[in-house]
């Protein structure tokens, strides 16, 4: 699986109470000029990528992270949405069957495919991608008398998603000629067989979200954390040992020790068990810094994720704007 | 109370995706929009940003039932001014913090992109 850990400043609070006229003689009122002064975002480290915003004054964003997960929730993927059964003597029911196929993420960019319209049942090549399962147990001629392996007794015992093969409609043979189009993972179980038995069907993918089909989500997971500075007393070297996240840090007035690296600070206790360290640390939470894990199910990169996720809220924005626009609300 | 229109204003066929209630005819300072189609997440960072236009003097959403896929986002405003404005206004602005992200975002990706090409 892909993952992107990310860093989020945002500014002062998660709950906020800045609003205008809470707090005499403090301008709480939104400014775009100060957001983007204090905004800031860092991609890195090796299979992450990290964007930290850095904060407003006005406690800008409690809402962006939740935000966030829903978002993920309505950026688009291709899966199955029909199966047509022709011949299933397996064990398992035409209907768990067709289900199991729904939850096989399929990898293809949904941003080249439309939405098929409701009532729809053929489907063309700009909304549908077409997979057929023909798989047929067999014995093996050549297995030994006396094995008891159902590895070595029996051929294609076990149907995997790599035994799914794309047929093309249409022209998208020469639209995706140097696109992989393919499930994501070639080695989920999907049904074992005996021989004799024997799955035929044909499966209908389509682009769908998140929200309304359970079988079309991106998004893995979404870990969310906040990010713990550490500050103690550098003085004492052994406070550094201690904790293996923590560095020593000249401020103007004095030296600290601090979280280096907060995407690898666990926020461990385990300073405050020693006697001479408990009152010299101070753990707490900078709470306009967001650490983001974006982990994708492989179908689209993490940072595309983000960025479709993104434009998803714009989109609904831009909406209720046009519309507002053409009626003069009556 | 209006009566919810099926369809939008936009002609494309979709349903509508924004109601007006309002208690009297008259008063358009406080205002309840019905949203549908929406939850917590435009629903929240919409009132986030709406609560912080100093003309309004509250602003809060509530989703009616789980089962329902509305939400009611009210929005009372100070001085006569007309709540349809802050909600607008609160849209837009809520488009120019999207933008502003994205695009640090992306430059941010590009950089830490670029980074790793020259360390391989």
């Amino acid at each position: 699986l892909l993952t992107m850990v990310g860093l989020f400043f945002f500014s002062s609070q998660v709950h906020t109470t800045a609003f205008p006229g809470n707090y005499p003689g403090y301008d709480d009122t939104w400014s775009q000029e100060r957001f983007e002064e204090g905004h800031k975002i860092d991609a890195g480290s090796t299979r992450s990528l990290t964007f930290p915003q850095c904060g407003v004054r006005a406690a800008q964003f409690h809402c962006f992270h939740s935000s966030m997960c829903f978002w993920f929730a309505q950026v688009p993927t291709m899966a199955a949405e029909k199966v047509f059964i022709y011949n299933n003597t397996s064990i398992i029911q035409d209907e768990i069957l067709a289900h199991r196929l729904g939850l096989i993420p399929i990898k293809a960019d949904p941003r080249l495919f439309e939405y098929r319209n409701t009532g729809d049942e053929e489907g063309t090549e700009i909304d549908t991608l077409q997979f057929q399962l023909k798989v047929k147990c067999t014995r093996n001629p050549r297995s030994l008398k006396d094995s008891s392996d159902p590895n070595e007794l029996y051929t294609n015992h076990n149907v995997y998603t790599r035994h799914l093969t794309w047929v093309p409609i249409g022209n998208q043979a020469d639209l995706f000629a140097d696109v992989d189009i393919r499930p994501v993972h070639e080695d989920i179980l999907i049904a074992q067989l005996r021989p004799g038995q024997e799955i035929d069907l044909l499966m209908h993918c389509v682009k769908g979200i998140g929200e309304s089909k359970v079988e079309t989500g991106s998004l893995a997971s979404l870990p969310f954390s906040m990010y713990f500075p550490f500050h103690g007393n550098p003085h004492n070297e052994n406070i550094l040992r201690c904790s293996g996240t923590l560095s020593r840090q000249d401020l103007k007035w004095r030296k600290v020790a601090r979280v280096a690296n907060p995407r690898l600070d666990t926020s461990s206790r385990e300073i405050f068990r020693h006697e001479e360290f408990k009152d010299l640390v101070c753990l707490a939470k900078v709470r306009d810094h967001f650490i983001f894990s974006v982990e994708s199910t492989g179908i689209l990169h993490p940072d595309v994720l983000m960025t479709e996720a993104i434009k998803v809220l714009m989109a609904k924005c831009q909406r209720f704007i046009n519309e507002l626009e053409v009626v003069p609300m009556e | 109370n209006k009566p919810p229109s099926c369809r939008n204003s936009l002609g494309d066929g979709r349903p509508s995706t924004v109601n007006q209630v309002q208690a009297g005819d008259s008063d358009e300072t406080c205002v309840t929009f019905v949203l549908h189609e929406e939850d917590h997440t435009l629903g929240n960072s919409l009132r986030y940003i709406i609560m912080k236009n100093p003309e309004v003097d509250f602003c809060g959403y509530s989703i009616t039932h789980p089962s329902e896929t509305k939400i009611n986002f009210r929005i009372q405003t100070r001085g006569g001014i007309p709540a349809v404005e802050p909600f607008r206004r609160g849209l837009s602005q809520l488009t120019e913090v999207c933008q502003h992200v994205l695009n640090t975002f992306e430059a941010s990706v590009k950089m830490y992109k670029d980074r790793n090409e020259e360390m391989e």
